[in-house]
């Protein structure tokens, strides 16, 4: 009986050690991954910043780009961005904020919903590409709005619009319904509710959406080039239907068109290095007050 | 009763607003059909579809995409291959193995890496990793399928990280505690009863982060090399179906069958990305998991 338990026990050892070993084993497989991941993301950053340093002067940020863009600076393009990206928040936050209230507030689990959902999920996934011939189609040449800051702003605002949505929803969910109920149960509407306690509960955290998508708009290349960015322009745009120059298609013109490609090389890597630290600076930005919202509750 | 007035109209006002985006999509789809089918005058659906050969501006031209087809199913599989493993691994090691600590890096993280506008990742791709698969291994191009497929996979590792990272994480803790209970270690829980539980989730995510490969157009434009060839091998320069419209839209004359033609291409694309989609949402609808009690 004794006998028969020690070996069991023995058995159970050796197995629990090789159980342990494979744990280990593959513990360290799946933290290397997640290391490769963050590897990526530094062996990109640390190029940029190495080969683009040089390049960024105060007249690089405040020049236009002169003698066939092999000189000069970026200013124009980063006003372009910010044109845009201003451009298409100015129409994904109002639509998007109105579908997450809808979807968290007022409907109802059923088809029409499901539908939504589903065109939200597709629109999320329509190639950007496919967001610019479109654009070029609709705006461009239907409404007749040219090449312009207007064509490029209304394409991309409806590019950023799914992330808006998720970001407003979540938000809207954040808030306790025990909020609803005290301002239901004291005789407001369902209105005045939304409009009085719901909204300014989640505001906070639908302005951290909103920069999130900004940066997604600021980076955006492919539904900006037929739609609102041009190769070289050294005058800034006086109205919203005049094109512009934009900080990624600059980046994809300097390294892929023309005859200076190897000679503009610290432009390009300038260009890169401004358009990463303001992407990643507001996502950073829209990172930290997330959590810092989070704690507080 | 005029207060139950206002509030209908309200809530009418906005349901109008939550239907913008079916309003989009469908304007969207439209619009290409109407600048698309006119090609399919000049040429049939299944020669377009099937055709080998893509010279637009050859007189006169030929209108195939099977080649632009295939080389944006290649580097898609292609980058699953790599980004699908080390999406779900990451995932899992922040859910289940990664300290609070750790975590609190490692999520925001991948955020960052999903924020990298795709620009910058083909310019990175065109000008560190293209010399140095050059060097390496002795082509004649550094920009071909590999390293198109190289970059799009880190473009899908976040997206695939972040869905399988909530599937995993809403997996309910009982299901864990009962599996640990019952003498199994954490990695064998995580095997057995974690990642069956989650599968629904993590397959929705490997789906989207695919789909995000196959319509993402900077990168491929600018490191897939761009010939228009059935690649015989994984060092062959491509052409993708993004690469394609972004590249020849700027030089097709408007109204013209290359114009439609590229018009075109784009139906595919949002076809293809319209199935990605169905498959999510079936898969995920269909299997989620749903408390302790299904599994």
């Amino acid at each position: 009986m004794s006998d028969n338990q020690n070996h069991t026990e023995i058995v159970f050892k050796k197995s629990s050690l090789g159980r342990n070993v494979k744990e280990q084993a593959f513990f360290t497989l799946f933290r290397g991954a997640a290391l490769i991941n963050a590897l990526a993301l530094l062996i990109v950053i640390y190029f940029l910043v190495k080969n683009g340093w040089s390049a960024i002067t105060w007249d690089f940020l405040t020049e236009a780009p002169r003698e066939s863009m092999t000189k000069g600076g970026i200013m124009p393009c980063i006003v372009g961005t910010a044109y845009l990206s201003f451009g298409a928040i100015a129409i994904s936050m109002p639509l998007g904020i109105g579908s997450a209230i809808y979807l968290n507030e007022y409907a109802r689990q059923g088809l029409m919903v499901r539908l939504i959902r589903f065109a939200i999920n597709n629109l999320a996934g329509v190639p950007s590409v496919v967001f610019g011939l479109f654009g070029l189609a609709f705006f461009v040449t239907w409404m007749n709005l040219d090449v312009s800051i207007a064509s490029g702003a209304l394409v991309l605002g409806f590019l950023s619009l799914p992330l808006v949505i998720g970001s407003s929803e979540e938000a809207l969910r954040s808030v306790p319904a025990t909020y609803r109920e005290a301002s239901l149960g004291l005789g407001a509407t369902k209105w005045q509710t939304i409009y009085r306690v719901v909204l300014p509960a989640a505001f906070p955290s639908m302005i951290t959406g909103g920069i999130l998508s900004l940066s997604r708009a600021a980076g955006e290349t492919a539904a900006i080039m037929f739609t609102a960015a041009v190769y070289f322009n050294t005058q800034l745009p006086e109205s919203i239907f005049d094109p512009v120059m934009a900080l990624p298609y600059h980046i994809y013109v300097l390294a892929t068109a023309g005859t200076n490609i190897e000679q503009t090389r610290h432009l390009q890597y300038g260009t890169s290095l401004v358009l990463i630290a303001l992407v990643l600076g507001m996502n950073l930005i829209a990172i930290v007050y997330r959590s810092r919202l989070r704690k507080r509750r | 009763m005029k207060r139950q007035i206002k509030e209908g109209v309200i809530r009418r006002l906005f349901f109008m607003i939550a239907f913008v985006s079916i309003a989009i999509l469908l304007l969207i789809l439209f619009f290409l059909v109407k600048a698309g089918v006119p090609i399919f005058k000049e040429v049939s659906v299944i020669d377009f579809i099937f055709g080998k050969y893509w010279y637009p501006t050859a007189s006169p031209p030929d209108f195939g995409i099977l080649p632009l087809i295939l080389a944006s199913v290649f580097v898609t599989l292609l980058s699953a291959a790599l980004a699908v493993p080390l999406g779900v691994m990451t995932a899992i090691y922040i859910a289940e193995i990664a300290s609070p600590r750790v975590k609190e890096i490692a999520k925001p993280a991948v955020e960052l890496l999903a924020s990298l506008p795709s620009v910058v990742i083909g310019f990175f791709g065109m000008v560190v990793v293209a010399p140095f698969l050059q060097e390496t291994f002795n082509l004649p191009t550094g920009l071909n399928l590999f390293n198109a497929s190289l970059m799009l996979a880190f473009m899908s590792v976040p997206i695939i990280c972040t869905i399988s990272e909530d599937a995993i994480s809403s997996v309910p803790p009982e299901l864990k505690e009962a599996s640990l209970a019952l003498g199994a270690n954490r990695i064998e829980s995580i095997f057995r009863v974690i990642i069956p539980a989650s599968l629904s989730g993590i397959s929705t995510g490997i789906i989207l982060g695919m789909a995000r490969a196959i319509g993402e157009t900077m990168v491929v434009l600018m490191v897939a090399g761009g010939a228009a060839m059935i690649p015989g091998s994984l060092f062959d320069p491509v052409r993708p179906m993004p690469a394609t419209i972004a590249a020849e839209m700027a030089e097709a004359p408007f109204g013209s069958d290359h114009y439609h033609a590229l018009f075109a291409i784009g139906i595919v694309l949002f076809v293809f990305n319209l199935l990605f989609n169905s498959v999510a949402d079936y898969v995920s609808h269909k299997h989620r998991q749903v408390g302790a009690a299904t599994l």
